[in-house]
C-alpha cells in the first residue's frame, strides 16, 4: 500500500503534526509525502529527511502559497491515482483539505484516528471522546486524518526520501487569500508542549490571566491554555482554547486552574499524563479526572506556587 | 440571495453519552436531543445576514428521523423562512449527506450554504468541505466572521496559529466556528408562528442518493478510565508531588 501524507508547513518549516501523521502512515505501507506551497525547496529537503519517507512530491506554485483547499485538493486527487491512502494531520489545515479530497475521490473520510488496527480498520473518538469507535472502511482508497497526540512523532532526521517535482494543477480561482493575523506567542505551542497551564472562568478577567497564569507558565516553561468559558468571556484569544471545539492536547502535565471540567473541556485533555487541578469547589468535575487536586482559592494558591517553584 | 442552512439533530451537548453494554453504539433512547450547537450558530448567522439585507430567504434542511422536524421547527422559530426534512431512519454518513445536500442546492440555488463545522455526535468535521467539493464551490471553514460583498464573501477563519481571511466567489460554502456569534433564543410567539411555516418532507430516494454506509462500525467502547487521583492539602505538598513527577527540580 502506498500512502500520501500531506506535509503541513509554513513555507519555511515542516510542522511537528506532520511527523505523527508519518508514523500513522508508515503502519499502512510505503510513505510518500506531498509538499505543496510556494518556494518550498527547503521544506522539501527537510521533509525528505524524515525517517521512513521514500518519496517527496513537491508542487511549487503560487496557487499553493497559502494552502487553499480549493487549489491543493485537486493536486492531491491527481497524485492519488498512484497512491492507496491520503493521510493528513488533524490540524485546521488537514481538516480543511482532506474531506475535499475524499469527496472528489468519492470515499468516506476517517477523521481523527487514534490507532491503525489494520489496513482498513481504525479507531476514532466520537461524542467528544466519550466513546471510542472501531471502524472498517469499505472504500478502495482511504482518506484519513490523524490525531497528533495519539501517535509517536517520526524522527525528523535519518530519512533519505527522493524529492520529485510534480506539475501544478493551477489556480481554480474559487478563492483567494486576503490576510492572516498570527497570535504573538513566545511560549511553546499548545499541541506540542510538555507542560500546559490552563485557566478558566474563575480568573475573572484578562488581567488576572496575565497576573496569575502567565508567570506560573513561564516558571515551568509551559504553554498557556484556557477553557471555553475563559475564551468566551474574552480573557484570552480563542486559539488558547483547549477542548473538543478547541485544541486536543496530551502534555506530560496539565495544570487546570479555576476550570470546573465541563465535558467538552475534558475531551481535550483526557490523554494528558498527569492532570493537576486547582479549584475552590471540591465537587468540581475536574477532580474526578485529576491525579493531583488542591482545593482552595486560586488567587492565593497560584502566587504561592509560583513563588516557591 | 437565498441562504441554505443544514442542521442536525444530535444528543444535547450537556448530556454525558453512555456506551451500550453490547458495544454496538451509544445509547440514545430517552436521551435529550437538541440542535447541534454549531448549526445554531449557522442559523443565527443566516438570520443576521437577512436582517442586514444581505439575504432574502433562509431555507433550513435536515436529514434524519421524523423527530428532526423539531430541530427544523427550532430553526424556523429562530427566524428561518421554510424547512425541508429529508426523512430517513438510517444513519447517514457525511459523504451521503453532502450528496443529498448537493441535490437540494441544485433545486434551491442558494448563494451561500452556511453550516456547522462539525456535529458533536460523530465529530467528523467533513460535510461542509465535501459539499463544497461536490459542487465545485469555494469553502470558508471554521468561520469567525462572514462579510458578504456583492458577488464575493470574505470569511475570517480560525486556524491553529490565529486567524486567516479568505475571499470566496459566491456561491460558496461556509462552516461556522464557535466565535462567529451567539445564537438567539426563540421567543414563545415565534415558536407558535414557526408551527405554521412551511416544512416539506422528502426521502433520500427522491434525490437518487444511495445512503449505504462506507464505514462499518465494528464496536464502540468507553475510553480507558483515568485512575482516581489524590487531593493534597497545601501548596508545599503539591510541589512535593510535582517534584516526584520530575516536573520541577
Amino acid at each position: 500500500m502506498k500512502t500520501l501524507v500531506l506535509v503541513e508547513h509554513d513555507n519555511g518549516q515542516v510542522k511537528d503534526a506532520t511527523l505523527a501523521a508519518v508514523t500513522a502512515a508508515s503502519k499502512l505501507g510505503e510513505v510518500h509525502l506531498l509538499v505543496a506551497g510556494q518556494n518550498v525547496g527547503g521544506v522539501a529537503e527537510q521533509a525528505a529527511k524524515i525517517a521512513g519517507v521514500q518519496k517527496v512530491h513537491v508542487a511549487d506554485d503560487a496557487a499553493y502559497a497559502h494552502g487553499l483547499a480549493e487549489n491543493v485538493a485537486p493536486l492531491a486527487v491527481d497524485l492519488m491515482a498512484s497512491h492507496d491512502a491520503f493521510v493528513a494531520p488533524a490540524t485546521t489545515t488537514g481538516k480543511n483539505i482532506a474531506p475535499r479530497v475524499a469527496a472528489l475521490l468519492d470515499v468516506m473520510q476517517i477523521s481523527d484516528i487514534l490507532s491503525v488496527e489494520s489496513a482498513d480498520t481504525f479507531t476514532r473518538p466520537i461524542y467528544a471522546g466519550n466513546a471510542i469507535a472501531t471502524v472498517q472502511s469499505s472504500d478502495a482508497k482511504k482518506v484519513i486524518t490523524v490525531r497528533g497526540t495519539a501517535f509517536e512523532k517520526a524522527a525528523a532526521e535519518g530519512g533519505s526520501g527522493v524529492v520529485e517535482a510534480v506539475s501544478a494543477t493551477g489556480d481554480t480561482g474559487l478563492s483567494s487569500f486576503v490576510g492572516a493575523e498570527v497570535s504573538a506567542n513566545e511560549r511553546p505551542e499548545l499541541t506540542s508542549a510538555k507542560i500546559i497551564v490552563s485557566g478558566g472562568r474563575a480568573l475573572g478577567s484578562g488581567e488576572a490571566f496575565h497576573e496569575y497564569i502567565e508567570p506560573l507558565a513561564d516558571k515551568l516553561g509551559a504553554a498557556v491554555g484556557a477553557s471555553r468559558a475563559a475564551v468566551d468571556a474574552g480573557y484570552v484569544p480563542n486559539d488558547y482554547q483547549v477542548g473538543q471545539t478547541g485544541k486536543i492536547v496530551a502534555p506530560e502535565v496539565y495544570i487546570a486552574i479555576g476550570i470546573s471540567g465541563a465535558i467538552q473541556h475534558l475531551a481535550g485533555i483526557k490523554d494528558s499524563k498527569t492532570i493537576v487541578a486547582i479549584n475552590k469547589d471540591e465537587d468540581a468535575p475536574i477532580f474526578q479526572v485529576a491525579d493531583i487536586g488542591l482545593v482552595g482559592d486560586l488567587f492565593k494558591i497560584v502566587p504561592e506556587l509560583t513563588d516557591k517553584l | 440571495m437565498k441562504l441554505l442552512v443544514p442542521v442536525k439533530r444530535v444528543i444535547d451537548y450537556n448530556v454525558k453519552p453512555r456506551v451500550k453494554a453490547d458495544g454496538t453504539g451509544v445509547d440514545l433512547a430517552n436521551v435529550k436531543m437538541s440542535m447541534n450547537p454549531f448549526d445554531e450558530i449557522a442559523v443565527e448567522e443566516a438570520i443576521r445576514l437577512k436582517e442586514k439585507g444581505a439575504a432574502t430567504e433562509i431555507v433550513v434542511v435536515s436529514i434524519g428521523p421524523a423527530k428532526a422536524q423539531e430541530t427544523l421547527r427550532t430553526a424556523l422559530a429562530m427566524g428561518a423562512d421554510r424547512a425541508i426534512l429529508v426523512q430517513t431512519d438510517d444513519e447517514v454518513e457525511p459523504l451521503a449527506v453532502a450528496k443529498i445536500l448537493k441535490k437540494v442546492v441544485e433545486e434551491e440555488a442558494p448563494g451561500l450554504v452556511i453550516m456547522g463545522k462539525q456535529a458533536i455526535d460523530d465529530d467528523s468535521n467533513q460535510t461542509g468541505q465535501m459539499l463544497a467539493a461536490l459542487l465545485g464551490w469555494g469553502q470558508g471553514t471554521f468561520a469567525s466572521k462572514v462579510e458578504v460583498n456583492g458577488d464575493s464573501v470574505n470569511v475570517t477563519r480560525e486556524v491553529d496559529g490565529g486567524l486567516e481571511t479568505v475571499k470566496l466567489n459566491v456561491p460558496a460554502v461556509v462552516t461556522t466556528d464557535l466565535r462567529l456569534n451567539e445564537p438567539r433564543y426563540a421567543s414563545l410567539p415565534n415558536i407558535m408562528k414557526a408551527k405554521s411555516k412551511p416544512l416539506a418532507t422528502k426521502a433520500p430516494a427522491d434525490y437518487g442518493v444511495d445512503t449505504a454506509p462506507r464505514l462499518k462500525t465494528l464496536k464502540v467502547v468507553e475510553p480507558a478510565k483515568r485512575q482516581a487521583g489524590v487531593k493534597v492539602g497545601s501548596v508545599d505538598e503539591l510541589i512535593g508531588k510535582l517534584k516526584t513527577l520530575g516536573v520541577v527540580a
